[in-house]
């Protein structure tokens, strides 16, 4: 127990320090099989939310579904671009295109199926979604998908845009 | 004990000094995450109050990156581990499970220390993590990756497998090595063609080796395996098929015999905005891959990863119950899927459209003969088979499809029906057993209350006459955006009353009526997570990816934090 509390004791402090700032860069495929590096993501200085997901996951899904009805709107107010990383493995990584194109989604999709960014980022589980500036710093991210924590992201996202 | 603590310190003084080098342009980063139970005892549900009843699982993983360098570690703690985890050797102690540096010369990549790869779609080789499930076969040597051109990968990695863990990782006995060459031809050539479309061809050899200290059989001590795949792309087909072959591999696993294994996946799916299609085949033989012949269970030191066809539930019953696992001896599965959105505007589709899923999956045991022993005694082939025949015993099937529509702004209804054949005695190793024939329905309402407030139910029903008999389970779950979430589950496990149901064969003297509620709070902010339950949690399969964890019956209660900083 007392190694418990050394790990937790370490992991708090560690709070205190630097978190990750920008995309690091790992190679991560599309939906065709090329590889892309990720330090290439870009939306022409304008934000970009990534959002990690996979098909086994339903409050994934779920988020995913309900930004999509609104993406429209969002893209054309602010310029923002979705980025969903899957992280399904080789066992679901086949249904990815098919499901997403099932949904009518117009999200940027890619395929991260040994979780290598996932790790990069520090990503403990699924949905986990970035908002990365027109910089390409990170500026926000959250855990989880409740319904209506589209409208918080969606608030900085704003935010971002009216700041430049 | 001590020492642990000083491992512990030593990393923490690290992080200090690399915080300080941080401040040069280098970043420091990681995540967090426990889960830690305090159980009781529950002789209702067979739950059992070990002798330490508080349980912890903690992970602690530290990036620190610079440029084109990057080194890592992760402290991991199990004082003791949660019961009935990880699926494969225990996990004891605390320490360092997992160290590496990796950095980059123009094109080449080397990482030194532990690392998670995989090949293809991992029939020969796949190292990688699912700490939920306690799967972690990370490699312990070296790779490099490098690529000439644009389009070209290579692959190279040698190491030895994390085993297990005791106030450090346990490393397997046998010794892998891997080389993996990938081109695309998109990325390569630059021509009309390949503008929208892609062929990639793709070549991996693993080996193996380990002492034979066997005193009657003559063990092969190194064991080759290579892999083909080819995946040919267009804007609307994906289509990928991967073939490996395993030379002769004599392991605990198939009985020591010495024939070659193989398998074949083949994948195709086709999709356009609305709709999505996809078919799959496998046929796998002889095909368990481990770097100790002798590996304890079947979840220790695997080399590759064989997936499973079938589709991953989300709902908890049709999840946790029954959930199918590769066999890797021998099998022939087959799926296929539909995705289909049927537009807003139209008939069917309403105001805001209606989703449609439907999906199979089935498997089979591979035709198979048995071979009587040959005239070389020590050289045994154990049976013969016919790839891609399928053999008289069916071992799952799964029929699912699901509804989902918005009726209106603030309600949302998903529909499920799922058919399900389940062979408990060779999926789940309980041999006798018969096979278990269930029908499951679900319905999942969402409503939203305001912009931040909504309610989730779930109520769901598994009607069968085998294994426990029959499942009810409800759910709610209030949500509150950004920050809250409480929720409730009741899973009652009942027989009918009818006193002529017969459960596997017998009739059912005391008919299981077995409750288990359980209540969960949450509360997230930013990348963090904290998550209290409390109730009775049922026996059940836990599985992320591919492979599952039996977990047993609890009640207590259990606590999980994750955070990403």
């Amino acid at each position: 127990m007392r190694t418990f509390f050394a790990l937790a004791l370490f992991t708090a402090c560690s709070f205190a320090s630097t978190a990750q700032t920008r995309l690091p860069s790992t190679l991560v495929q599309t939906m065709e099989g090329k590889k892309v590096d990720t330090k290439t993501f870009h939306n022409n200085g304008k934000p970009m939310i990534v959002n990690f997901w996979a098909t086994w996951c339903a409050p994934c899904k779920r988020e995913l579904s309900t930004i999509a009805e609104k993406y429209d709107t969002w893209q054309e107010e602010t310029g923002v671009k979705l980025i969903a990383v899957s992280i399904d493995d080789a066992r679901s990584m086949a249904r990815v295109a098919p499901y997403v194109n099932g949904q009518a989604w117009d999200y940027e999709v890619y395929l991260d199926p040994n979780g290598d960014l996932k790790r990069a980022l520090n990503v403990n589980n699924v949905p986990h979604t970035f908002l990365i500036d027109g910089a390409g710093n990170i500026v926000y991210q959250h855990n989880n998908y409740e319904p209506g924590d589209e409208n918080e992201l969606y608030a900085k996202v704003k935010a971002l845009v009216a700041k430049k | 004990m001590l020492r642990n603590v000083s491992y512990c310190l030593a990393l923490w003084a690290a992080t200090f000094s690399a915080i300080a080098i941080a401040q040069d342009g280098g970043q420091l980063h990681g995540n967090f995450s426990t889960d830690a139970q305090l159980y009781r005892q529950d002789s209702a549900i067979g739950a059992v109050q070990p002798p330490q009843r508080l349980a912890a699982n903690a992970w602690a993983n530290l990036i620190y990156t610079n440029g084109n360098f990057e080194a890592g570690g992760r402290l991991e703690s199990y004082e003791p581990a949660l019961a009935g985890y990880p699926a494969g050797q225990p996990f004891t102690g605390s320490g360092v499970g997992y160290r590496y540096i990796k950095f980059k010369v123009s094109d080449l990549e080397v990482t030194a220390g532990n690392f998670y790869e995989q090949f293809g779609q991992g029939l020969v080789f796949r190292s990688y993590e699912e700490r939920y499930l306690g799967v972690d076969n990370a490699m312990d040597g070296f790779r490099l990756k490098y690529m000439p051109y644009r389009g070209v990968h290579l692959k190279t990695v040698m190491g030895r497998q994390r085993f297990g863990f005791n106030n450090g990782q346990v490393k397997g006995v046998g010794l892998v090595r891997g080389f993996d060459a990938e081109v695309s031809l998109a990325e390569l050539l630059d021509t009309a063609w390949t503008s929208s479309s892609n062929l990639i061809i793709g070549g991996s050899f693993v080996s193996k080796y380990q002492e034979d200290r066997d005193p009657l059989l003559k063990l092969p001590e190194n064991v080759g395996a290579w892999a083909f795949r080819l995946n040919y792309t267009t804007p609307k087909w994906n289509i990928y098929t991967e073939y490996a072959h395993k030379i002769n591999d004599p392991s605990g696993r198939n009985g020591f015999i010495y024939k070659d294994g193989q398998a074949l996946h083949l994948n195709a799916t086709y999709s356009v905005k609305g709709l999505g299609i996809s078919a799959g085949a496998h046929s796998i033989d002889n095909m368990f891959f481990q770097s100790d012949r002798s590996a304890p269970t079947p979840f220790d030191l695997n080399i590759n990863f064989l997936p499973p066809l079938t589709k991953q539930h989300t709902y908890n019953l049709p999840a946790t119950l029954y959930p199918y696992a590769t066999q890797p001896n021998g099998e022939v599965a087959a799926q296929g899927e539909i995705f289909y959105k049927w537009k807003k505007g139209t008939k069917l589709g309403g105001k805001t459209g209606t989703k449609l899923a439907v999906n199979y999956s089935t498997a089979f045991a591979l035709d198979t003969t048995h071979l009587g022993l040959a005239d070389d005694t020590t050289r045994h082939f154990g049976y013969s088979s016919r790839f891609f025949q399928p053999g008289n015993r069916q071992f799952f099937s799964d029929f699912n499809i699901e509804l989902r529509k918005k009726v209106s702004p603030t309600w949302e209804f998903a529909f499920t029906y799922l058919n399900l054949v389940f062979d408990i005695d060779v999926i789940q190793g309980k041999p006798g057993k018969h096979t278990v024939y269930a029908d499951m329905f679900v319905l999942e309402g969402l409503h939203n209350f305001s912009e931040k407030n909504s309610v989730r139910f779930e109520l769901q029903h598994l009607d069968t006459r085998q294994d426990h008999g029959n499942w009810a389970t409800a759910l709610a779950e209030f949500t509150f955006s950004p920050h809250w979430f409480v929720a409730a589950m009741d899973q009652f496990n009942y027989v009918t009353l009818d006193n002529t149901f017969l459960l596997d064969g017998k009739t059912a003297v005391e008919p299981e009526r077995v409750h288990y509620p359980v209540g969960s709070v949450g509360y997230i902010r930013h990348g963090t997570r904290f998550q209290v339950n409390y109730g009775r949690q049922r026996a059940g399969i836990f599985c992320v990816g591919g492979v599952c964890r039996a977990v047993p019956a609890s009640n207590g209660l259990s606590l999980s934090v994750t955070t990403t900083f």
